[in-house]
C-alpha cells in the first residue's frame, strides 16, 4: 500500500508546523522522518493517520491511489505506534492487544477464540508472550514499545506509522529494537513511516530519510545520498558532525579561514559570500606542512574512547575544528593535548550564498 | 497525646525513609512537639469533641427518645426529601463534572481559562446568596416565576427549588475531582483507540472512563454528602414547610428551636448528618487506598 500525501498545509493558531507538504511513500517501503524538534515531522505522520486535518486548501491524502483525505482515523485502518506508547494502563498486554479486535462492530469482529489465538500469535511475534497478563506499568519501556507495536498490528494495518518509536528507551534495548523492527519490516513487508530526531537510526534502519526543516522537505533520499550529497546546507549541517566556514568565492578561487583553494566549478560566478563544510573524516592531520594548503592548529582534547579518534582543535585564527583520525594513524603521529598539527581538507562542500552580496 | 503522636511520627518517618528522599532540613525536637501538639490539639478541640457532643447530646434522654426523635414522621419526610434532592443533584452534577472535565481537559479552545474560573463560581459565592437568586429568577413577582405559576409549575418553597439550588452549589465537585486528573492523563489512550477504531462511545466506557473511575467516585462522594448537607441556599428556598420542604439540615434547626425533649430530638436528627459525614470519610479513605493501588 502506497502513501501519497500532496501540497499538505498545517497552522496551529500562528505557528505553521507544515508549509506545502508533498512526499510519495512506495509500497513496502521503510520511510524516516528526520528533522529536529519541531521541524513539523510528527505533524506530517499525524495527519496520515488523520489524526489531524490538514488546513483546508491542501491537496489529497492517497494510500493506493484511494483519497482519505475526509476519511475519519478509525476507517484508515493504520498501525500507529506513539510516542509514549499510549497503552491502555487498565488493560492486561492480551487485553491491549485485543482491543482493536474486539471493538469491531459485531458482523466483523472475529469469534472470542480466534481473537485470543491471534493476540497469543502476535505476542509470539513481538516476543512478550510470556508477559501476556501483566499490565503496562510492569512492563520495561523496550517491552511496552513492542507491546504498542503488537497491538497496532492486530489489525493488520494497511500502513504502519510510528511516533519517535525508540525515543525513550536507553542506548543499548534502542539498538536491538533497531536491528529487531528492521527484521519485523521485512518479513511482514508492510509500508513503513516512522518519526525520529536520531539521525544515526534514520540512516541505520531506513530505505529513504525525509529531512525536514520549519515545516518543509528539505530533501529525500536514501541514507547514502543525504549523508554523501546534502542539497542544502541545512541537510549538510544536519547530517553528521561538519566543520563550518565562513567563505568567500571569487575569480573561481574559495578562500575560508586562512586558505584558498581552487574551485573551478565556481569561476563564471560573480564574486560572493559561501558557507563552506568540511567533514571531521575528510580532514587530513599533519605534524608538518606537505606543500597541500593547510590550516595550522592545536589539539585541545583527545576524545580516543571510540571506534575512531576525534580531536578537539582550536586553528591559529581562531575557529574550532574537530577532526577524526584512525587509532593507527593516531598512533603514528603520536598526539597528545597541545600539539601543533597541519589541517588539510580532502574534500570541502561549498553553499555559494544565493544573492551577490559583496 | 502529643507525645504518643511524636513517636508514632517518628516510627512512621523510619519505614518510609528508603522511598522517601532524606530530609536536609530537620527541625528540632521541640518545634516538631509543638507543631504536632497545635494540630491535634485544634482537631480535637474543634472537630472531635463536637462531634462526640452530639452523640452524647443525642442519647442524653436514652435511647427511647433518640429513636422517636428519628421515626418521627416529619423526619422521615425530611429524610426522603434530602434523599430525593440527593438522588436528582448529584447525577446531574456529576454529567456535568464528565462533560466540564471532557471539555477543559481534552481539548483546547478560546475561554478555556474563563471557564475554568466559572465552574468555582458556586465555591466564592455565599450559599445564602445562591439562594436569593434562584428565589429572585423563580420566585412568585419575577417574571419567569410568574410564566411557571400559570403553567402549575411551584419551584420556590418546593422540591424544585430545593434541587436547583442544591445543584448549584454541589455543581463544582465532580468537574473539580475530574479536571486535574484528565489533564494529567492527556489524550494518548484516546487517541490510540481512536486509531485502533473504536467509535467515540466506545473510547468513552473502555478507555476513558476505567481511568477516571476512582476520581470520579471520590468526587461523587463529596457531592454526595455536600448535597445532603447543604443549609445557606436550600434555607432561602425551602420556606421550611415541615413534613414537606424541609430536608435533614433544615429540620435540625427547626426541632433546635423547640421544647428540651425536641432539642434532644434535633441532636437525634444531627447524629444521622454526622453519621452520614463519616461515612463518607471512611469511603473517601477506601477509595484513596483503592486508586492508591492500582496507580502505576
Amino acid at each position: 500500500m502506497s502513501i501519497e500525501v500532496c501540497h499538505i498545509t498545517k497552522t496551529f493558531g500562528r505557528f505553521v508546523a507544515l508549509r506545502d507538504v508533498s512526499l510519495t511513500v512506495d509500497t513496502g517501503e521503510l520511510v524516516a522522518l528526520l528533522g529536529p524538534s519541531g521541524s513539523g515531522k510528527t505533524t506530517l505522520l499525524r495527519v496520515i493517520a488523520g489524526l489531524e486535518q490538514p488546513d483546508p486548501g491542501s491537496g489529497p491524502i492517497r494510500f493506493h491511489d484511494e483519497d482519505v483525505a475526509n476519511c475519519p482515523v478509525a476507517d484508515r485502518r493504520v498501525g500507529f505506534v506513539f510516542q509514549h506508547y499510549g497503552l491502555f494502563r487498565h488493560m492486561t498486554v492480551r487485553e491491549n492487544v485485543a482491543f482493536g479486535l474486539r471493538v469491531r462492530p459485531r458482523r466483523l469482529r472475529p469469534a472470542r477464540a480466534e481473537i485470543r489465538q491471534r493476540v497469543t500469535a502476535l505476542l509470539r511475534l513481538v516476543q512478550l508472550d510470556f508477559l501476556a497478563d501483566r499490565y503496562p506499568h510492569q512492563l520495561s519501556g523496550g517491552q511496552r514499545q513492542r507491546v504498542a507495536l503488537a497491538r497496532a498490528l492486530a489489525l493488520e494495518p494497511r500502513i504502519l506509522l510510528l511516533d519517535e518509536p525508540f525515543g525513550a528507551l536507553d542506548a543499548k534495548v534502542r539498538q536491538e529494537l533497531r536491528a529487531w523492527l528492521r527484521r519485523l519490516h521485512d518479513e511482514l513487508c508492510v509500508t513503513t513511516v516512522f518519526v525520529t530526531h536520531d539521525q544515526e537510526e534514520a540512516l541505520e534502519l531506513a530505505d529513504r530519510v525525509v529531512i525536514m526543516n520549519e515545516g518543509r522537505i528539505e530533501q529525500i533520499g536514501s541514507p547514502d545520498e543525504v549523508f554523501h550529497c546534502p542539497r542544502t546546507e541545512f541537510v549538510m549541517d544536519f547530517i553528521g558532525q561538519v566543520n563550518r566556514f565562513h567563505g568567500r568565492l571569487e575569480n573561481g578561487k574559495l578562500y575560508f579561514a586562512t586558505l584558498a583553494v581552487d574551485a573551478p566549478q565556481w569561476t563564471d560566478m560573480p564574486p560572493r559570500t559561501a558557507s563552506v563544510f568540511i567533514r571531521p573524516h575528510q580532514l587530513e592531520v599533519e605534524l608538518a606542512r606537505n606543500g597541500q594548503p593547510a590550516l595550522p592548529a592545536t589539539v585541545e582534547h583527545i576524545h580516543s574512547a571510540g571506534v575512531r579518534v576525534r580531536l578537539d582543535l582550536v586553528a591559529d585564527c581562531g575557529q574550532r575544528l574537530y577532526a577524526e583520525l584512525s587509532h593507527e594513524r593516531f598512533g603514528q603521529l603520536g598526539l597528545s593535548k597541545g600539539s601543533r598539527v597541519f589541517l588539510s581538507p580532502r574534500d570541502v562542500k561549498v553553499f555559494p550564498a544565493p544573492s551577490t552580496s559583496p | 497525646m502529643s507525645i504518643t503522636a511524636a513517636r508514632e511520627s517518628k516510627s512512621s518517618r523510619v519505614r518510609t525513609a528508603p522511598r522517601r528522599q532524606r530530609l536536609v532540613v530537620t527541625e528540632p525536637g521541640w518545634m516538631r512537639l509543638l507543631l504536632i501538639g497545635v494540630a491535634v490539639s485544634v482537631v480535637g478541640l474543634l472537630l472531635v469533641v463536637p462531634l462526640a457532643a452530639v452523640f452524647y447530646k443525642a442519647f442524653s434522654l436514652g435511647t427511647g427518645v433518640y429513636w422517636r426523635a428519628i421515626s418521627d414522621r416529619e423526619t422521615i419526610a425530611a429524610v426522603a426529601l434530602t434523599v430525593k434532592t440527593a438522588a436528582i443533584a448529584v447525577p446531574a452534577s456529576t454529567l456535568f463534572g464528565l462533560c466540564a472535565a471532557w471539555a477543559l481537559g481534552k481539548f483546547q479552545f478560546s475561554g478555556k481559562s474563563l471557564l475554568t474560573t466559572l465552574i468555582d463560581l458556586p465555591f466564592s459565592v455565599s450559599p445564602v446568596i445562591a439562594g436569593l437568586i434562584f428565589v429572585l429568577l423563580l420566585g412568585k413577582n419575577s417574571w419567569l416565576g410568574g410564566q411557571l405559576e400559570a403553567a402549575g409549575i411551584k419551584v420556590i418553597f418546593a422540591t424544585p427549588g430545593i434541587v436547583l439550588a442544591t445543584m448549584f452549589v454541589v455543581a463544582p465537585l465532580v468537574a473539580r475531582e475530574l479536571i486535574p486528573l484528565m489533564q494529567s492523563q492527556g489524550n494518548d489512550e484516546e487517541e490510540a483507540a481512536l486509531v485502533l477504531g473504536a467509535s467515540g462511545w466506545q473510547t468513552f466506557w473502555r478507555v476513558t472512563l476505567p481511568n477516571i473511575k476512582w476520581g470520579l467516585l471520590y468526587g461523587v462522594i463529596l457531592c454526595n454528602a455536600r448535597a445532603m448537607g447543604e443549609f445557606g441556599a436550600v434555607a432561602v428556598v425551602s420556606g421550611r414547610i415541615r413534613g414537606q420542604t424541609n430536608t435533614l439540615p433544615l429540620h435540625v434547626e427547626c426541632l433546635y428551636g423547640g421544647s428540651p425533649e425536641s432539642v434532644v430530638g434535633a441532636f437525634a436528627v444531627a447524629s444521622l448528618l454526622a453519621l452520614l459525614g463519616l461515612v463518607t470519610l471512611a469511603a473517601k479513605r477506601l477509595l484513596e487506598w483503592k486508586a492508591g493501588q492500582t496507580a502505576v
